[in-house]
């Protein structure tokens, strides 16, 4: 459990993605200092866990309008997965329009329920494959932020997020 | 095919951004994979996950229609590119589109939809940032992946500000990038239909994964209420969980970067919200998903390369360019040389021959030299040369036969229909050699003189700055004829393979090895054996070289039904015996040989390693010295056993990394070839005279470096064989 925890946060580290630790129980408040406003977000209860958990105490508006999505500084949605050897997340498309709030800002704050850390990328496939054949689900596995070196040097930041903050949610404590 | 004034010009013009980028891609693999334990396990999986997708691809084809369609997708196949571009249009023209925004597709640009679409009216706009500045430019890519390596920063820079003149001129790499993200981003959210690619589509769930670092193609999705995936119907693989290879190779064997920023998998039609981007009031889970899905999977050649044995790897290529990369000539000119009207690259002659036909193939075939550093690069294992070589010969056959003078001397060949005179006179090069060697000194004054260059040139398109090998007058054979063994009580027998340069120019490296492999306890024969069919073979001649493998086997067969191995001093033939001729003889044939084989470096490590004393050879105290390795002997991995072996008889040693010298064969002799060679062997001069290694001799295991390394450097390069000899 440890080491797989180890190694995502050593490979998101590498990536240039900022971590935060915390439980269900502070999870606003680590939101509240990982944004940077304007701030949008899903609502998560679809996403960590069993119990829901609210962005209520937080600067960020839950289901936005289009125009509030486009002129955010950060998005918050969760994430599914974890991949613990490449720092990678998993991202659902859901109809509350995760994509579009992960997606259309410079900032994205992903929370990621620790047990939902995969070893590595053959089994974050294999739980894939599993879920597409039973929902026919969508998902993209995002790794580090946006990036092109398509203009003469590596820049980060091109049609996605420039900056990737995750927020690991601890069990119990 | 580019003439030297052509290729000239891409190397003055587009060289160094070229030369640069696919270094660093190709330096960047070498790392990336080296992270992974299981590298060749997962070349293995994705192999064999292609393999048994092609073989099975109709009725994969038919579970993925049925599978989208019950997804509520609609599937077109279309036969070539003219009905691929009708039903595209039909889509936008239903869905009265006034913008299309793309993500990168090579099979879009392979059908050429752009210009369909604008012919209509329609706003079409290429989103991944090196697809927009040539849209931009009017120019096209230069590389599967990276389509605008050819522009340097400063050129894109230039470009934007004339174009666009925005209010500060744009500079930084950081500058252009949010300029287009900007300019980019207001046409997305403006746009009805998306239109992406397809790097592989799993038939059971219908789920597509799309590749790409910057994004563009999650927003051309996410962004419009119309998606058409275009891709060819080799895209198909089983399963999502087949997926797992490709997603740890794609990226690495690429640019070397363990993983892009974006996998999508996207098992169409999405549940993301479909919204209005000007809407100040609703929420954004208020709008509906209703999205419509189009995959047009083509075919435009690619079910007749099915059924072609030699052209059907071409369909396992995963588009990932590590075989532009890793290619020593490409690294030079890039794909508008080396490329034909889509693909670029090694493999793009697989596809440019089963899409467009032999004669696009032939503009860029020529310049695969048959190195084999593309081939453990490739993650899908694709002998990437032997489809050179067959396209080479399909080339060839489809030529007049050169009814020349000087052909029916020197063309003893198995080519019923005619190879060109210059590829007939370099695969024929042992009747060159052999009379050569028989009229030796007179040959090499007579070739060294003023008109026979010319004539050489003019008539075979030899390049009159390269210096011929000089052929000795007593070959190898002769030699070891005239002497008896000097071993009483043998270790091992062995019959030294006389390879053509070895027995006719450069005696001394197969003397050297007869002296060391006697120290070490062996007992040496060199009979006379036929020249190993490399030199046809790289010229395309397949069935001359079918020939040359057969007599060999047969003039070496009795040495290996006595026990003796067949040690090989030419890397290049030494490749032959043990990976080429598993293309030209039975299996039986090509077993005995190959299992018997070994190049004398690896040979003399066996010994060593079986207790032969290293007193027995000459040793050094720290001798420092540069070793040059050859490309196809790196290839099959036998670099390590000439080191060790120098190492151990006291040298220092420093290797070089450059993929090749930029020789290879008889390449560099060709007049419209020198250049480019000069600029690849450029590389290997720039590693020979770095700090600490200026001032060491310098070792080469091949001919044909060795040829290229004295033409480069005042330092004369001798075999390693020869620093053993006592």
């Amino acid at each position: 459990m440890e080491s797989k925890r180890a190694s995502f946060e050593g490979a998101l580290e590498a990536l240039g993605v900022t971590v935060s630790t915390t439980t269900k129980s502070e999870l606003e408040a680590a939101v509240t200092e990982a944004v940077t406003e304007p701030a949008v977000g899903i609502a998560l209860d679809e996403t960590v866990g069993d119990e829901a958990v609210s962005l209520t105490e937080t600067p960020v508006t839950v289901d936005p309008t289009p125009v509030a999505l486009r002129e955010a500084a950060t998005g918050v949605t969760g994430a599914e997965l974890g991949v613990g050897d490449y720092g990678s997340l998993v991202l659902s498309m859901t109809e509350t329009a995760s994509e579009l709030v992960s997606l259309f800002v410079e900032r994205h704050v992903a929370i990621l329920h620790e047990d939902d850390i995969k070893p590595d990328m053959d089994a974050a496939v294999a739980e894939l494959d599993e879920r597409f054949t039973e929902t026919n689900g969508s998902a993209i596995i995002a790794t580090g932020p946006s990036a092109t070196a398509d203009m003469g040097a590596l820049v980060k930041g091109a049609h996605g997020a420039k900056e990737v903050h995750v927020i690991i949610v601890e069990e119990g404590a | 095919m580019a003439t030297a004034d052509e290729l000239r010009e891409l190397m003055r013009t587009e060289g160094a951004a070229i030369a640069e980028n696919t270094q660093g891609f190709n330096a960047g693999r070498y790392d990336s994979v080296g992270d992974l334990e299981d590298y060749e396990a997962l070349k293995q999986a994705a192999r064999s996950i292609k393999e048994d997708a092609i073989a099975e691809l109709p009725d994969l084809l038919d579970q993925l229609t049925e599978t989208i369609e019950a997804n509520g997708g609609t599937v077109y196949i279309a036969d070539d590119a003219a009905d691929a571009n009708e039903y595209i249009r039909n889509v936008v023209d239903d869905r009265a589109a006034d913008r299309v925004v793309k993500s990168k597709s090579m099979t879009s640009e392979e059908i050429e939809v752009n210009d369909a679409l604008e012919a209509d009216g329609v706003d079409v706009v290429e989103t991944d940032l090196g697809e927009w500045v040539l849209q931009v430019a009017d120019e096209a890519p230069s590389h599967i992946v990276a389509p605008a390596i050819h522009k340097s920063r400063e050129s894109i820079a230039e470009l934007f500000n004339e174009r666009f003149d925005p209010d500060e001129p744009l500079e930084t790499a950081e500058e252009l990038t949010h300029f287009a993200r900007e300019k980019l981003g207001e046409q997305i959210i403006n746009a009805e239909v998306g239109l992406t690619g397809a790097n592989f589509i799993a038939a059971d769930t219908g789920t597509m994964a799309l590749v790409t670092s910057e994004g563009n193609a999650r927003k051309t999705v996410a962004a419009t209420d119309t998606h058409v995936a275009v891709a060819g119907v080799e895209k198909v693989i089983p399963t999502v969980a087949d997926l797992h290879p490709f997603i740890e190779l794609i990226g690495r064997s690429g640019t070397g970067q363990d993983i892009t920023s974006y996998v999508s998998l996207l098992t169409p039609p999405v549940d993301t919200p479909v919204v209005d981007f000007t809407d100040d009031e609703t929420p954004l889970s208020e709008f509906d998903s209703d999205r419509d899905f189009h995959l047009v999977l083509i075919d435009n050649g690619r079910l007749d390369m099915r059924d072609d044995e030699h052209l059907r790897e071409t369909l396992y290529c995963i588009r990932c360019s590590a075989c532009s990369n890793s290619c020593a000539n490409f690294q030079s000119v890039g794909g508008h040389a080396f490329g034909g009207e889509t693909y670029s690259g090694g493999i793009a002659t697989g596809w440019e021959a089963g899409i467009e036909g032999l004669d696009v193939a032939e503009e860029f075939n020529d310049l695969c030299t048959g190195c084999t550093r593309c081939v453990n690069a490739c993650p899908v294992g694709i002998d990437i040369p032997w489809i050179n070589t067959v396209v080479r010969d399909r080339i060839n056959r489809g030529k007049d036969t050169p009814g020349d003078w000087l052909v029916d001397g020197l063309t003893p060949d198995e080519e019923d229909d005619g190879a060109p005179l210059q590829k007939r006179f370099f695969g024929n090069f042992e009747t060159v050699a052999k009379l050569g060697s028989a009229t030796a000194p007179v040959s090499n004054w007579l070739a060294d003189t003023g008109v026979s260059r010319q004539v050489m040139e003019r008539v075979l398109g030899i390049d009159p700055r390269r210096d011929l090998p000089a052929f000795e007058r007593e070959t190898l054979v002769d030699w070891a004829a005239a002497r008896d063994s000097q071993v009483d009580d043998p270790e091992r027998r062995a019959v030294l393979y006389p390879d053509l340069y070895t027995n006719h120019v450069q005696v001394e490296r197969g003397k050297a090895a007869v002296k060391v492999l006697e120290s070490l306890g062996v007992d040496v024969v060199v009979p006379p054996a036929p020249s190993s069919g490399r030199a046809p073979l790289s010229q395309g001649m397949v069935a001359t070289a079918t020939d040359h493998a057969e007599r060999v086997t047969e003039a070496l067969e009795p040495y290996t039904a006595d026990g003796r191995d067949v040690v090989v001093i030419e890397p290049s033939d030494h490749a032959m015996f043990t990976r080429e001729y598993e293309r030209l003889l039975d299996e039986s044939a090509f077993t005995d040989i190959a299992e018997n084989s070994y190049e004398v470096f690896e040979y003399v490590f066996g010994l060593l390693d079986n207790g032969a004393s290293i007193e027995a050879l000459s040793t050094v105290a720290g001798a420092e010295i540069a070793y040059h390795s050859h490309c196809q002997q790196r290839t099959l991995g036998l670099e390590a056993h000439t080191v060790a072996v120098l190492e151990e008889c006291g040298y220092d040693v420093v290797t070089s990394d450059v993929e090749c010298c930029g020789m290879a064969g008889s390449f560099g002799y060709k007049s419209d070839y020198y250049e480019l060679s000069m600029d690849v062997g450029d590389r290997l001069r720039t590693q020979l005279r770095d700090d600490g290694v200026q001032n060491r001799p310098v070792v080469a295991s091949g001919t044909s470096c060795l040829e290229q390394i004295d033409a480069l450097l005042e330092r004369q390069p001798r075999h390693p064989i020869e620093l053993l000899a006592t």
